[in-house]
């Protein structure tokens, strides 16, 4: 029932949306909770195991009961907390964890057979026979199981993620939390004040006086409007502080555009990561309810969401509404209340017989509420009072069991909370997150006063902390008195009493729990359940345990909690993984080739990063294979381009460069002329290779060196690790230029006439001889000339500065074709490498030593270099280690697979026969079969044996011959010219 | 965690990469003996307390820094360059 | 003889407005690096300011003299943009040329800060990054050097070969920061 509005205001807008296919119309601001309520709707769903009928019970983002599900089609969000979701025209609300209508659940029968379904009867009931685990209860239990379900549809409105920077974070926007952003803000400090809710005040309201001249529930929204103001104050609502990591790091989850329909270009939600240099924890405190028999029914309530449901949206969650209360606090709240419209007919059952009444309404003192009735929604509930027993019409129950501070946010990097006994709280334990000052009921304070004098001492605190001498403002006056109470954790009485409304966990469940053994904290949960719902405990975490103290004979403090940890509240999974969706996965590097590689309808395929050309199609061509073997006759025949940027190139300069270069490779690089390029081996220092490449000499005291692609950043790394951290004596300075220079081979025999059709001067091969490199001038731009080879033919490498690349892309592919060549892609590479016996990274995975590829010979005699030492190790020398060889098929026609294992012929394909494996295989057009590298025992004495070549994932045995590792050209007298 | 690299200020640990314990840095001479170079290469301690590593902004300066931390705290207590530390 | 037609990294992709904030393919001429010689800095630093009236920057920071401008880029390097450098300079720093490794995005308007609060994982609060700052960062998963010249514009320096994807993830958070404002969702700051 709606009555008035403060907060929203009498003319907030009418708005309609849809629980269960039925229209509701709400207000603007209003939840879907408060929504619902104010149309006396009280069943909003169904709990996790008995599939009681559940209604609200809370007015924040603790709510365990009221999850629900929002929204349509990719944007369809499951186990949304109605009490948090604010509602919007045409938004769609359906109720979850029910088959048939809702208030008539198929799945309630499970509520009639709770005699057998109590703790632990999945772990007992499921154990056999063994082979029904799979087959029977797995599905069984999968579709009993779970709350609200996703779509399955991709897509759908996105989310973002941001970074934000603060001197003082405050966590919370009630009173503390506003006194210490206005305490640190006038301080002059970069400040962030983060609030949960859509408005701030938390649980002040007009129980608690005046502030000051003002209202205590107008102070916050009137301050919070100040705070806005000032420029160094962010004020970030809708946000919950969801984790504590190191150095003041904090997660937030903002719901940015969840309380409007989705678009396509608002986020839905803001994952934050916040780093401050110090901060306030002012989250307040959740009321703890009480356990008694039938505490379930929708209808039941905590009396401060009741308030929160009559301050903020002016709803009246019922007729005759009762409240069951054990403190001060609570009668505060009810004798504000009774002054309000439509709150006529209030009960309060206080158990202590000193209680008094605050205000005008029914006092029962000494007694308490030991049953309730009503099928979907409550209608009654029975009191005791000294022996006698009684029954009250009621269709609302509030519940006050105290406060419970809400101390998460401390012991996310491991602290625990310590049990205040005078208090009966769990309070934050002194220091347990550097930098983060708890204050107000967080810390177990409750009065007015006492929240403002902490929230403005915490933000002094943090101020003093960062080297600030802040002056503290006069307080406003406010009431200083707490309240007095008593804890009643569960109430004497027969029936089932929960404790955990979301899983369906009642004190009888806990006992057992301890009488099975079961007497750790954490033990108890799990075997329970208790506290791994959604809400994660937050209502019946205390009160689990404090029943399970009592059942083991333990204190409180000697039973201990469960471990909090991130996040508070529950974080979408988009919301974390935002951004990387799609293109945003991975940035993508691409050559200045990229556009003119497309237009000639190359696919793409990816090499790190990098999107390298897999081959281009001709006319006429309908396979891949087709265009790969004409690519490589063409090079063989004729002339090739491929661009070879992505490919490192790193520049090395200085009076120690050569020095440099002979401590990084295994062979000598300091005697190496001017004007020649030789290939190098570079290993990790526990002497296995960590990659290969050219290093030429442009000039005395200046190299370029070439590395693979894939290995391009580590090989950056290590040489940035030696020069500093190994070799800072050296003077050599280095650089990437990989992204300066748009590099080209132009391969095959006609590669030096079409080099000469560009260069403004023609070479011969006397100036650039096989591993000649130097300065030309390409159209007229200065560019780099390297005579360099990974096809095994005549090549070149031309390096243009990159902002010329695709133009000269363009015009060596042209002219190629013109000679009868034109471009190649990764595929002809690869065959063409492989014919050579070139190694990749396939071959060099990081587990090879120089041995195993018979580059034993470049580890230098003469000098030191990073894995010497290693590489000179028996174990690394060992004839029987796999080894670098080639492989032809015995029948030409034989199919040979990268992956594949290689056995003795006579052997069975077990592991321990295990002979060694292929790396890399192609279909050598010019030699009409397959061709491999692999690594094999031995490898080069068995030379000319036959060995099986067996890939059971693909099911291929293969007889192969073993040959050297080059299959074409075997003296390389076609790239020396 | 926040590493303070003396050429950036502090900085996320997403800007970086680590290497290990620093070791690494203190390269046995070419003729040491098999076990000082076993030694260098995979024998480790495994501190609870402080502890000395090399870690590479990689993402940012370029620089190889020596952090002192701890292990257990997780607090960052000191960054150097390496070269600083080397010479 | 034929001509070789240059491109620039951002053609095609910029200019874009999005909201208060405008993206452009920013013009630096020439980009060289400068690498003092071990113990060279304080040389180098002479030499400069001696050739084009700019010291070696400290780290963070970037002045500028006329036209030129120069930029720390990390250990024991800065950039030196707008000319190319002296000849001189050689004897104390090793220079190399940087004019074409890099696409060069110039981002301003006044939501410029929280455009790249989505993607930079530093402050680029007036306080913590004042005018003429250098950061060597993040962008996204991207490497990246980010100048800040004054008021709302920020330079932002990633690979040549990464252009199109840093003007994706701009793009998109752009899109985002402008729709807080159209939808009326609260705009932090
Ligand atoms: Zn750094």
């Amino acid at each position: 029932m709606r009555v008035s509005s403060t907060w929203q205001g009498e003319s907030a807008a009418s708005v309609t949306f849809t629980f269960n296919g039925q229209r509701v119309t709400g207000r603007a601001g209003d939840t879907v909770a408060s929504a619902l309520l104010a149309n006396d709707i009280r069943l909003v769903g169904r709990s996790f195991k008995y599939h009681r009928p559940r209604g609200i019970l809370t007015a924040g983002s603790e709510e365990p009961n009221a999850l629900v599900t929002v929204g349509t089609g990719p944007d369809r969000m499951p186990n949304v907390r109605a009490t948090v979701q604010e509602i919007y025209q045409g938004l769609e609300v359906v109720s979850q964890n029910h088959i048939g209508p809702l208030h008539r659940d198929l799945m309630a029968v499970n509520d009639v057979l709770h005699p057998f379904l109590g703790a632990g009867f999945y772990y007992k009931t499921f154990m056999w026979p063994r082979s029904f685990w799979e087959r029977v209860y797995e599905p069984l239990i999968r579709r009993a199981a779970g709350l609200g379900a996703l779509s399955g549809e991709a897509g759908g409105a996105t989310s973002e993620k941001a970074y934000a920077f603060c001197d003082v974070l405050v966590i919370g926007a009630g009173i503390t939390g506003i006194m210490a952003a206005l305490t640190a803000a006038e301080a002059g400090a970069d400040v962030i004040l983060a609030e949960d809710a859509m408005v701030a005040g938390g649980q002040t309201g007009p129980q608690d006086g005046q502030i000051g001249d003002l209202a205590a529930g107008d102070w916050s929204q009137t301050r919070l409007d100040q705070l806005r103001a000032i420029p160094n104050v962010r004020v970030m609502l809708r946000t919950a502080v969801t984790g504590v990591y190191d150095d003041g790091s904090f997660a937030a989850l903002e719901r940015t555009g969840l309380h409007l329909p989705p678009g396509p270009d608002l986020p839905r939600e803001t994952f934050w990561r916040i780093r401050a240099k110090q901060a306030v924890l002012a989250t307040g405190a959740l009321e703890r309810p009480i356990a008694f028999p039938g505490n379930d029914r929708p209808g039941i309530m905590m009396t401060s969401a009741i308030a929160t449901y009559a301050e903020r949206f002016g709803v009246v969650p019922g007729r005759r509404i009762a409240v069951f209360a054990t403190c001060d606090h609570a009668h505060r709240t009810i004798a504000a209340l009774a002054r309000q419209q439509g709150f006529s007919k209030l009960t309060v059952i206080d158990p202590r017989p000193d209680a008094v009444a605050l205000g005008d309404y029914r006092l029962i003192a000494g007694a308490e509420v030991i049953g309730t009735r009503g099928r979907l929604g409550l209608r009654e509930i029975t009191i005791r009072k000294g022996g006698t027993e009684q029954r009250l019409e009621a269709d609302c129950l509030g519940l006050s069991g105290g406060w419970n501070p809400s101390v998460h946010l401390t012991c996310h990097l491991g602290a625990r909370p310590v049990w205040d006994e005078a208090r009966a709280m769990f309070l934050p334990a002194p220091g347990a997150v550097p930098g983060l000052h708890p204050a107000g009921a967080c810390n177990g304070t409750l009065s007015v006063a006492g929240c403002l004098r902490e929230g403005q001492a915490a933000a002094l605190t943090a101020l003093r902390a960062m080297g600030r001498k802040p002056r503290a403002p006069a307080l406003p006056d406010a009431s200083d008195d707490p309240g007095r109470g008593r804890t009643l954790w569960a109430v004497a009485a027969k029936g089932r009493a929960w404790l955990d409304f979301a899983n369906d966990v009642t004190t009888k469940d806990v006992k057992q729990a301890a009488q099975e053994g079961f007497t750790s904290v954490e033990h108890m949960k799990r075997y329970t359940t208790q506290g791994m719902a959604p809400d994660q405990g937050k209502s019946s975490n205390i009160g689990a345990l404090a029943i399970l103290a009592d059942a083991t004979g333990r204190t409180i403090s000697t039973t201990g909690t469960t471990t909090f940890r991130p996040p508070f509240v529950p974080v979408t999974l988009k919301a974390m993984g935002a951004g990387a969706e799609g293109k945003g996965f991975a940035p993508e590097r691409l050559t200045t080739s990229h556009a003119a590689t497309l237009a000639r309808g190359a696919p793409m395929i990816e090499a790190g990063l990098w999107y390298r050309p897999s081959y281009f199609p001709a006319k006429g061509e309908t396979t891949w294979q087709q265009s790969c073997d004409r690519e490589v006759r063409m090079v063989r025949a004729t002339v090739g381009v491929v661009d070879v940027s992505t490919l490192g190139k790193i520049e090395i300069m200085g009076q120690d460069a050569g020095a440099f270069l002979d401590f990084l490779y295994t062979n000598t690089f300091s005697t190496l002329p001017v004007g020649r390029a030789r290939y190098g081996l570079m290993l990790r220092e526990d002497g296995h290779v960590m990659d290969d490449g050219t290093s030429a000499r442009l000039a005395p005291e200046h190299f370029v060196m070439t590395t693979t692609t894939a290995a391009a950043g580590q090989v950056m790394a290590h040489m940035e690790f030696t020069a500093q951290a190994l070799r800072p004596d050296l003077d050599v300075r280095f650089l990437s230029v990989t992204e300066q220079w748009a590099q080209f081979s132009v391969a095959g025999p006609l590669s030096r006439e079409l080099m000469n059709s560009v260069l403004d001067d023609p070479i011969d091969d006397t100036a650039f001889p096989f591993m000649g490199c130097g300065a030309v001038k390409v159209h007229g731009i200065p560019a780099r000339l390297f005579r360099i080879s990974f096809s095994g033919e005549r090549a070149y490498e031309i390096a243009v500065p990159a902002r010329y690349g695709d133009a000269l892309y363009r015009d060596l592919v042209a002219r190629a074709e013109v000679l009868g060549g034109g471009a190649y892609g990764m595929e002809a590479l690869n065959v063409l490498r492989l014919e050579k016996g070139f190694i990749t990274h396939a071959e060099i995975h990081g587990r090879v030593t120089a041995f195993d590829i018979g580059m034993q010979g470049m580890l230098s005699g003469k000098k030191d270099f990073i894995g010497k030492a290693a590489a000179g190790r028996p174990g690394l020398l060992d004839p029987a280690r796999e080894r670098l060889v080639g492989l032809k098929p015995v029948d030409p026609d034989g199919v040979l697979t990268a992956g594949a294992r290689l056995f003795k012929p006579e052997d069975p394909p077990e592991a321990r026969n295990d002979q060694g494996y292929v790396t890399s295989v192609g279909q050598s057009p010019n030699l009409g079969h397959m061709i491999a590298l692999a690594f094999l025992r031995h490898g080069p004495e068995r030379e000319g044996h036959e060995i099986m070549m067996i890939d059971a994932l693909r099911g291929i045995r293969t007889k192969v011959e073993v040959v050297p590792p080059v299959f074409f050209d075997r003296e390389g007298g076609r790239a020396r010219g | 965690m926040l590493i303070p690299c003396p050429q950036c200020g502090p900085r996320d640990i997403r800007e970086f990469t680590c290497k290990g314990h620093e070791t690494y840095m203190h390269r046995p001479s070419p003729a040491a003996p098999p076990e000082a170079w076993d030694d260098h290469l995979h024998n480790r301690d495994n501190p609870a307390g402080p502890t000395r590593e090399m870690w590479h902004h990689v993402a940012g300066c370029g620089a190889w820094l020596v952090v002192e931390r701890n292990t257990v705290t997780h607090a960052v207590t000191g960054a150097m360059l390496a070269r600083e530390v080397a010479r | 003889m034929a001509e070789l037609i240059a491109t620039s990294p951002l053609r095609d992709l910029t200019p874009i407005t999005i909201g208060n904030v405008t993206l452009t393919e920013g013009i630096p001429g020439q980009v060289w690096a400068v690498l003092p010689w071990r113990g060279a800095t304080e040389a180098a630093s002479t030499a400069l300011q001696s050739a084009h009236g700019l010291p070696f920057p400290a780290p963070g920071n970037l002045h500028k003299a006329g036209s030129t401008r120069i930029a720390w880029a990390g250990l024991d390097q800065a950039f030196l943009l707008g000319t190319t450098p002296d000849t001189a300079l050689a004897a104390h720093a090793a220079l190399i040329d940087q004019s074409d490794a890099w696409a060069h995005l110039v981002l301003s308007g006044p939501a410029t800060r929280e455009v790249l609060a989505r993607l930079v994982p530093v402050d680029l609060a007036p306080a913590a990054c004042p005018k003429g700052s250098a950061r060597r960062t993040l962008l996204g998963h991207m490497s990246c050097l980010i100048l800040h010249p004054g008021g709302d514009t920020f330079e932002i320096l990633v690979f040549r070969s990464m252009a199109s994807s840093a003007v994706h993830d701009l793009t998109r958070a752009m899109t985002a920061v402008a729709a807080r404002d159209l939808r009326g969702a609260q705009t932090p700051g």
